[in-house]
């Protein structure tokens, strides 16, 4: 007890915030590890509102602690050990950030089971999860190239990573099948969640002519802009209407709750296993907003290529896909990309007049 | 020119909190405290501000309470760093992280609401000017006292007695002891101030530059801030070009992506920080003239009774 109580003191000072329930033995004990604070409204908002499901689901079985605002790096290696030796046994790291260290975490307590959200790295107790946003961003390329009166997206970018990198593909691909002159104005903020500097950036893109904004950042700040300005806006990760009610064409949901209920009922039935799960729109990892701000027939538009796309018909990387080079790239799923190609991607695709930073 | 216009806006607002809590940290430092603890003050500035707009529908109101939030905050800090005599830099560095999670307490219930911002100035005729008009009378109340508030503390420090008691205490606290003035409760206005200034800047935030809260919305601008101080080298003229290039470097880096410029982003989001420790490096070879720190910056002071 006094060593939990430590622990719980440590994490305190290092994360700033803990939240616990009460502690009891006979309960399976679940850990989540988050990179911003659970009132961001995006990433880790989304992933504390599954939480709370699971906790309203499971709530008499289990028992759930989450560290907040852990930095990505050696800071969240202590904080995933801190979580496992108050005794969770199932650990959920929720940024891609996180991989390598709950890769060590979990080399190190073998009888601990870790999730980890948008990796690659994989162990006997480690799991990755992810969801296919890539898709959601194809539909969303398709309605901001119908709603773009100046043929000009601003897009703007956390990280040059192969997860943001692929959005911007998907999106100009989705653009390029309504408007094969589609530009797009792509600024990278080098942060997930800074709300000036993300409406900044905006600002920026709409002063220098872009007029559909869609942004791979946390805050809802650049949709709160467009709004202001009488533009159109993407959100990002979770609801954003109330920033711009006349602005949110659409936004990507991201909705865990279902795959961590699952995840904990095998946990708590003994059948936990190692597995790779990168889920689409058919798994319902991840969800479109309603349709807004935008005329029926785009709007039909948007809700076909959803149908299609869930249906397995179309795949937003069919090939051929072709890079900015003008070579076609190597077509090794098939009739399309295949996941290691996307998971990776470090390219651009032709039309997009901007190279990727540090390459 | 409508686009460099825009540019020039947008770099007054960016620039705004930055030159507001260096103000503040600047008073402070001058006064020969140490206080690291700018971003905590921010913080807790942003969502008692918020709060208070939010709850009253007056931004005036909102920024009050981020004010007087600022001045509690700093009070903290005056207890253990002039009170009890601790160590000031731990003591700012607790601040901040006692500031970020006090913050996100108190902002939660404002997370997700949103207000109306802060109005912009609108001088008819005046406002209208080309180019001028917008940025001279046409931006939040805000920046134009940002700018009256350092022309007022370049006018305290340096054209009245009381700036220069103050300069005494931060250059040495024993001889203006010594004369008899009360080193510690001169420290302790000051640091008040540099508190306000922080709270204020903080306040500015979720009021004016983006309207809404989320904790953790300051996003190190109060660690900016403290460079800036230095990068002023502690004077108030060089406060004001500080800020605005840095505010500048911010804004122009975003309009070089966009137009296709190829600058690497993270060298021109460094470029703050560089810049300070390139003006330390020459503060510290200039061996004449110049200001350098307050002699007494960060040193505790016990008075014998």
């Amino acid at each position: 007890m006094k060593r939990a109580l430590f622990a719980a003191a440590a994490a305190l000072f290092m994360a700033g915030c803990i939240n616990s329930s009460a502690w009891a033995a006979d309960k399976l004990k679940v850990g989540f590890i988050y990179l911003g604070p659970v009132g961001d409204l995006g990433w880790t908002y989304q992933h504390e509102q599954a939480r709370q499901a699971l906790v309203k689901e499971l709530g008499d079985k289990i028992e759930t602690t989450f560290l907040e605002n852990v930095p990505e790096g050696p800071d969240a290696e202590r904080a995933i050990e801190q979580l496992v030796r108050a005794g969770n046994k199932l650990v959920f790291t929720t940024s891609f950030g996180y991989m390598d260290p709950t890769l060590k975490v979990a080399k190190k307590y073998p009888n601990v089971h870790f999730e980890h959200c948008s990796g690659y790295k994989r162990d006997k107790n480690m799991s990755t999860y992810s969801a296919r946003w890539y898709q959601g961003r194809y539909i969303q390329g398709q309605i901001a190239a119908k709603m773009s009166k100046a043929g000009v997206l601003g897009y703007i970018g956390s990280f040059p990573i192969p997860e943001v990198v692929s959005g911007i593909n998907a999106t100009m691909l989705g653009a390029q099948t309504i408007n094969p002159n589609i530009k797009v104005k792509i600024i990278w903020v080098n942060s997930w969640f800074d709300p000036g500097k993300e409406a900044d950036a905006a600002k920026a893109l709409l002063d220098q002519g872009a007029d559909v904004i869609m942004q791979h950042t946390d805050s809802p700040a650049a949709m709160q802009v467009s709004g202001e300005r009488g533009k159109l806006a993407f959100g990002q990760d979770s609801e954003m209407i109330k920033f711009g009610p006349k602005a949110q064409l659409t936004s990507i949901l991201d909705t865990w709750a279902p795959y961590y209920i699952e995840r904990v009922k095998a946990e708590l039935a003994g059948s936990w296993k190692s597995e790779d799960v990168w889920g689409g729109l058919e798994s319902k990892m991840f969800e479109m907003a309603p349709y807004t701000n935008m005329p029926d027939d785009v709007k039909k538009m948007a809700e076909d290529t959803q149908a299609a796309i869930t249906a397995g018909k179309l795949h937003p990387f069919k090939c051929p896909v072709v890079a900015q080079d003008g070579k076609d790239v190597e077509c090794k799923g098939g009739d399309h990309l295949d996941d290691g190609q996307i998971l990776g991607m470090n390219f651009y695709v032709k039309g997009i007049d901007d190279k990727i930073p540090g390459k | 020119m409508e686009l460099v216009e825009a540019i020039i806006l947008s770099v007054l607002a960016a620039s705004t909190p930055l030159l507001l809590a260096a103000t503040g940290e600047l008073v402070t430092e001058r006064s020969g405290v140490l206080n690291l603890g700018v971003e905590g003050m921010m913080i807790v500035g942003a969502a008692c501000g918020f709060g208070g707009a939010w709850l009253s529908g007056s931004i005036i109101i909102g920024a009050l309470c981020g004010v007087v939030a600022g001045i509690l905050m700093s009070l903290i800090f005056a207890l253990m760093a002039l009170g009890l005599a601790v160590n000031q830099v731990a003591t700012g560095l607790a601040l901040t992280i006692l500031g970020i999670g006090l913050s996100g307490l108190i902002g939660a219930r404002f997370v997700g609401e949103r207000i109306a911002p802060a109005p912009h100035l609108n001088i008819p005729g005046l406002t209208d000017i080309p180019l001028a008009g917008r940025i001279l009378f046409g931006e939040d109340g805000f920046v134009y006292l940002s700018i009256a508030l350092v022309f007022g503390i370049w006018w305290l420090l340096y054209r009245t007695r009381a700036g220069l008691i103050l300069r005494a205490c931060g250059d040495n606290h024993i001889s203006a002891h010594a004369l008899g003035y009360p080193v510690l409760r001169i420290r302790l206005y000051a640091v008040m101030f540099g508190g306000a200034c922080a709270g204020l800047a903080g306040a500015y935030l979720p009021l004016a530059y983006t309207p809404f809260f989320i904790p953790g919305m300051t996003a190190g601008r109060g660690w900016i801030a403290l460079a800036l101080t230095v990068f002023a080298s502690w004077r108030p003229a060089r406060l004001v070009v500080g800020a605005y290039l840095f505010g500048a470097v911010t804004i122009l880096q975003l309009h070089a992506q966009g137009a296709g410029i190829g600058i690497p982003s993270q060298f021109m989001s460094s470029l703050p920080y560089l810049a300070t420790i390139i003006v330390l490096v020459l503060l510290s070879r200039a061996r004449t003239g110049g200001s350098t720190a307050p002699a007494a910056l960060g040193t505790v002071f016990v008075p014998d009774r």
